[in-house]
């Protein structure tokens, strides 16, 4: 590897860059626009919907067929009663790996009803604290309504009346987050992923059409070094639109994300991985057309499935298990945990598993990336 | 001095193809050598494994002493190459693409220079995909030049460029061969080859049929010179019988085969002693591409065979 070559074609690529207008906005304004357009869309909504599963013990009494409704009600969450023991509803919950869970317990309806005070549990799962966070917010908030609702109708506003029910957390209690904040990872993402996808895919089958790779196969650039100097200036690219991605989500729509060093491995990793993945696919295609296609199948159930746009928590099994299979998975689901969870343990598994995927797609890249066909 | 070229018995075959037939040439250094053919005659393929680009199926091939195959790194350092039909980052200006090179071969030229020399200096600043086809593939020529290469490949570097731009390609390549460079030029247009080259070899179908000084090879292969004049079919019988010259009748002329230089005296006065009328004389000579196409022709009859090249 020398510096020099390496310094001499990021400076090749940064100019064809950034006189390239179409390139600069797809790579700048246009996930600025995405975050526009999801952001008003759903910042009403708050969040897609997460499921929570509820052991109601109180067999259907009125107050807590009441509670049920009015969490129903809050269209971010849905219910879903289930008959499991309450001791055992914990284990329940992470065999069938869901996140969150609910119990109301048995005299729950007539505590209510003679003001004696009672607590629902809520399960939540701190390994996937996007649902968690979401279910538990909406349900602190149906019990500040229930409560706030059942002392107007019972006590007014005369002493010696308090909420009657509380909620205990089989966990640490996480903060409530809304969409956006899940957007602004997802979005950083989706830039990773596609900016370099999509531009190696094309420049390394055109240019070997072209006889680009060809020219310089003559000089002494090696292929290492020229696909050491894209993943730079991919990584500065990810670096300023992140930058930008961050400061919209947070100036325009009031997105709550940690600002942390640890989300810098992930702004540099991944764009290595999808530099690399891209010049593999454009390598292994024989022409533009066929690159193009290989490119968009490799490409597009990733830009959709690995937590771009919504949480993978709230997809049904078999995406989750496509999900998991994903790169692009791990470097938004690395960079939600850094940014939103402070989960840093999780964080450093994802890492891990995109640095070796990275390092392993690089290799294979140069080792099929060819300068000319012989 | 070595040869900076050297092939001998190269074979190169693509499945039941063979492109290149067992070729011998070699190219003095200090020389333009200009390697002839026409189209899917294996000039390209003969050229891409003197540059490293393909492997030779059989023979030896020698570039500057080394083999372009294995040792190509070497070679690459030591060669300048533009292809036909040039193409570069379409964003980039010929100043930047002149920097870009200079940097990666890691060369002290100079930008301005190398653009002046290739008549660029005005469109220093103008981007690739401004400029028009002569100026792109004079773009490339500068840029094979960065180097400062020992050999300059050029493949059919004049091939649709106007006359212009043409005749600069031309002065670049006879300042480079005054500097002691060696220059390895295919080309389709003849009377470039005839114009530039101290050596011309043609090959055509996958094999060298000529080689030699574009004189050699038209003396060797061309038709003697002649003398043509516009006078009535009467005058074609007069000349057989007073010099017993070869005569033809050719339309409205008379052409008259010249044996040497002393024939042209002696066939103008026995026109004129002829009483005849006549009218416009003119003397003709086989250029290099009259010889090429009969040639090509001929073999393509399978009236002319392969020749061992010197």
């Amino acid at each position: 590897m020398n510096l020099r070559r390496i310094g001499a074609d990021f400076t090749v690529v940064f100019r064809s860059y950034t006189r390239n207008p179409v390139a600069l906005f797809f790579s700048l304004i246009f996930p600025i626009i995405l975050i526009a357009l999801f952001g008003l869309s759903f910042s009403a909504v708050g969040t897609s919907t997460t499921t929570v599963y509820v052991v109601n013990d109180d067999h259907g009494s009125v107050p807590s067929q009441q509670f049920l409704a009015e969490l129903n009600a809050t269209h971010v969450v849905s219910v879903q009663l289930v008959h499991v023991n309450a001791s055992s509803f914990a284990s329940w919950l992470g065999k069938n790996d869901e996140p969150v869970g609910l119990v109301i317990p048995s005299g729950f309806g007539t505590a209510y009803s003679t003001n004696a005070s009672v607590n629902v549990t809520v399960y939540t799962d701190p390994l996937d604290a996007a649902d968690s966070g979401v279910a538990l917010g909406a349900i602190d908030e149906v019990v500040n309504e229930f409560n706030l609702g059942h002392i107007r109708a019972s006590c007014g506003t005369g002493p010696g009346c308090a909420p009657v029910v509380g909620l205990d957390t089989a966990q640490v209690g996480s903060p409530v987050y809304r969409y956006i904040d899940y957007l602004i990872p997802g979005l950083i993402g989706f830039s990773i992923l596609t900016s370099p996808m999509f531009s190696l895919v094309d420049i390394s089958s055109s240019y070997r059409k072209e006889g680009i790779f060809r020219e310089l196969s003559l000089t002494p650039l090696t292929r290492a070094e020229w696909l050491t100097s894209r993943v730079l200036w991919y990584v500065a690219l990810t670096l300023v639109s992140a930058g930008i991605m961050i400061g919209t989500g947070v100036f325009l729509f009031g997105a709550h994300v940690t600002l942390t060093l640890g989300v810098l491995p992930f702004l540099v990793v991944g764009p290595f991985f999808f530099v690399s993945l891209g010049m593999l696919c454009g390598s292994v295609a024989k022409t533009p057309e066929s690159a193009a296609l290989i490119g968009n199948i490799v490409t597009f159930p990733m830009m959709f499935l690995s937590g771009t746009f919504f949480s993978v928590s709230s997809f049904p099994p078999a995406l989750k298990a496509v999900a998991h299979v994903l790169p692009l998975y791990y470097v938004i689901d690395g960079m939600n945990q850094v940014m939103l969870f402070a989960n840093t343990s999780r964080a450093l598994g994802d890492l891990a598993v995109v640095v070796v995927g990275s390092v392993v797609v690089f290799a294979l890249a140069v080792r099929v990336f060819r300068w000319r066909d012989e | 001095m070595a040869a900076a070229v050297e092939v001998d018995g190269l074979v190169k075959r693509y499945g039941t193809l063979t492109a290149v037939d067992k070729i011998r040439f070699q190219v003095p250094p200090g020389t333009v050598f200009a390697f002839l053919g026409p189209n899917g005659a294996g000039k390209t393929t003969t050229v891409e494994i003197l540059e490293g680009l393909r492997r030779a199926t059989e023979g030896r091939v020698q570039v500057l002493g080394h083999d372009p195959w294995t040792e190509g790194a070497e070679v690459h350092r030591r060669i300048g190459v533009i292809p036909q039909d040039f193409r570069f980052f379409e964003k980039i200006t010929a100043r930047e693409a002149i920097e870009y090179y200079r940097a990666l071969f890691a060369t002290d030229v100079d930008p301005w220079e190398l653009l002046a020399r290739v008549e660029l200096t005005d469109k220093a600043n103008a981007r690739f995909d401004t400029l028009s086809g002569g100026q792109k593939q004079k773009l490339g020529l500068a840029l094979s030049l960065t180097n400062r290469p020992e050999i300059c490949f050029l493949d059919e570097p004049t091939t649709g460029l106007d006359p212009h731009a043409r005749r600069a390609i031309w002065a670049v390549i006879r300042t480079l061969r005054r500097e002691g460079r060696t220059v390895f030029l295919t080309t389709h247009y003849l009377e470039e080859a005839q114009l530039l080259a101290d050596h011309v070899a043609i090959i055509h179908h996958g094999r060298i049929i000529a080689s030699g000084t574009p004189e050699e090879i038209i003396r060797e292969h061309g038709h003697p010179p002649r003398l043509r004049v516009q006078a009535p079919p009467e005058l074609a019988a007069r000349l057989r019988q007073e010099l017993g010259v070869t005569v033809r009748v050719d339309g409205p002329s008379v052409v008259v085969d010249l044996a040497d230089r002393r024939d042209t005296l002696r066939v103008l006065s026995a026109i004129d002693r002829s009483g005849l009328p006549w009218e416009a004389v003119a003397t003709e000579a086989d250029t290099l591409e009259d010889v090429f196409v009969r040639m090509v022709g001929q073999m393509d009859d399978g009236a002319l065979p392969t020749e061992t090249p010197r």
